[in-house]
């Protein structure tokens, strides 16, 4: 018997396991076993999360492997870490490691410019930000098994997560509708590969799990990427940076699930302490804007 | 006779694909997230994900005894990957931090979490599959191994020297993701149980 690792299904089939998910960032193994009793499909491992990289400043880079390893070992579930976008090297060393997902991230600061990591070259699948239906498309042109909306991260604001679903779904609908002979244009205009734009027209969905990510705090604004029809959830600061964080991650957990009935929606969302301090968009710099990284 | 309707459990992870699957049989499918969706339901399937979630949110949302009752009045279940932990009468690899994970205790068999490694382990390989005239193209994802079966386990399949597919009347268990392939043979099968 023949067996193959690294197989684009093998990769995009395990992004299928998170969707109605929520994967939680966790600094610590203390943090990774709160997250996972509270019902986290997976854990993010960093050394800050994105709210401390923002006050802290400087350049962010791939968590040290020994506290890697430390989250590796104290959870069953699913391990993802982050490298710096274009910085292949950092995701070699992941790879290494044994990290079950990349998350080529425009939170860490920017290792390339102009291009991000060649991604078919790894075994391990990789996740990546997205503002529009381009970028998304790009990124699976170069490997991606996932595609998560960027939003603001570390602002506890989901504005810039709804705008960047609602950009999405939004050209994807739009070229279901155009008829086969613009697609050439529309693929040019997208800054897309064409074959991919051809997929979307005849599925209407990407050809990958498409999650929700950046700036979501509550059950209620986990619930409200789900109805918006992403198929799953990160939550980055939303949960240790707030009062009561394994209330809070149980809550929201429950409310991906459940994300379509608002009894169970105002039972989870009661008497949650209190949520992470969040940050109005238009009070940020541009250069303080985290997804506008990433080409 | 009327069409046998399914229910696929969709708590979390990948339940969207087992309900295309058989929607292209031309099955009626429910999603199933409280207990009352289980009414009027002659078959279940168990979706891969992540089991420790779905076992929690069983938990939350009492759906182990409605599951069980299910079984015993008669009703097929199928769990695919974390769905065939979450049949397991025992389960290795539960974090010490958990001491139990919640299960439904319905098939006879020990089954180990994760067992062939991380996801840089994954595989596919085709399978030889009983009463299948041709290989199944099984996708094997962080995959559960059937590390032991009681006497009336049937065993239907094995990769790497471990048991991978099992049945026990109207129970089916796969530690491997049929719904990812677009090979409807074992949800055949699985129907051809109700």
């Amino acid at each position: 018997m023949e067996a193959q690792q690294g197989t684009l299904r093998i990769k995009t089939g395990f992004a299928e396991m998170f969707k109605g998910g929520v994967i939680m960032d966790v600094v610590t193994p203390e943090q990774a076993r709160i997250a996972e009793a509270a019902g986290a499909t997976a854990v993010m491992a960093l050394e800050r999360v994105p709210a401390d990289i923002r006050k802290d400043g400087g350049v962010a880079r791939m968590s040290d492997p020994t506290m890697i390893k430390g989250i590796l070992a104290a959870v069953s579930i699913p391990v993802m870490a982050k490298v710096r976008i274009g910085h292949f090297v950092e995701a070699q060393i992941l790879q290494a490691l044994g990290v079950d997902f990349i998350d080529e991230s425009e939170v860490l600061t920017p290792a390339d410019e102009a291009y991000h990591v060649e991604k078919h070259a790894f075994k391990v699948p990789f996740v990546n930000g997205a503002k529009d239906l381009g970028e998304a498309l790009r990124r699976i042109g170069e490997g991606a098994a996932m595609i998560r909306t960027k939003g603001e991260a570390g602002t506890g604001n989901v504005v810039e997560a709804v705008r960047h679903a609602r950009s999405i779904l939004g050209s994807i609908r739009s070229i279901q509708s155009r008829p086969l002979e613009e697609l050439m244009a529309v693929a040019r205009d997208l800054q897309a590969p064409y074959e991919l734009v051809l997929y979307i027209h005849e599925h209407g969905k990407l050809p990958v799990v498409n999650m929700a990510a950046g700036g979501i705090a509550t059950p209620a604004d986990a619930a409200l990427m789900m109805q918006l029809r992403m198929d799953g959830v990160f939550v980055g600061s939303g949960v240790f940076k707030s009062g009561d964080p394994e209330k809070r991650g149980k809550a929201i957990v429950r409310a991906v699930t459940h994300f379509n009935n608002p009894d169970i929606l105002a039972e989870v969302s009661t008497d949650l302490g209190e949520p992470m301090v969040g940050i109005n968009l238009d009070t940020l710099e541009i250069e303080q804007r985290m997804a506008l990284r990433g080409w | 006779m009327t069409q046998p309707k399914i229910g696929v459990l969709a708590l979390q992870g990948a339940f969207r694909e087992h309900k295309q699957t058989l929607e292209r049989l031309n099955i009626e499918v429910t999603e199933v997230r409280l207990p009352r969706d289980l009414a009027g339901l002659s078959g279940l399937i168990i979706p891969g994900g992540e089991s420790t979630t779905m076992g929690k949110l069983m938990v939350d949302y009492d759906l182990l005894e409605p599951i069980r009752e299910f079984s015993s009045s008669g009703g097929a279940i199928w769990g695919t990957c974390a769905g065939a932990i979450l049949l397991a009468k025992q389960i290795e690899g539960v974090p010490p931090q958990f001491g139990t994970q919640p299960s439904l205790e319905l098939m006879d068999m020990r089954v180990r979490r994760n067992a062939f490694g991380r996801q840089v382990d994954s595989f596919e390989a085709p399978l030889e599959v009983k009463g299948l005239e041709t290989p199944f193209n099984a996708v094997f994802i962080r995959a559960p191994i059937i590390e032991w079966v009681g006497e009336d386990v049937d065993v239907l399949s094995k990769a790497e020297g471990e048991i991978v597919l099992a049945r026990a009347g109207r129970l089916l268990t796969s530690s491997f993701h049929p719904e990812l392939t677009g090979d409807s043979r074992l949800h055949e099968l699985f129907l051809s149980m109700i």
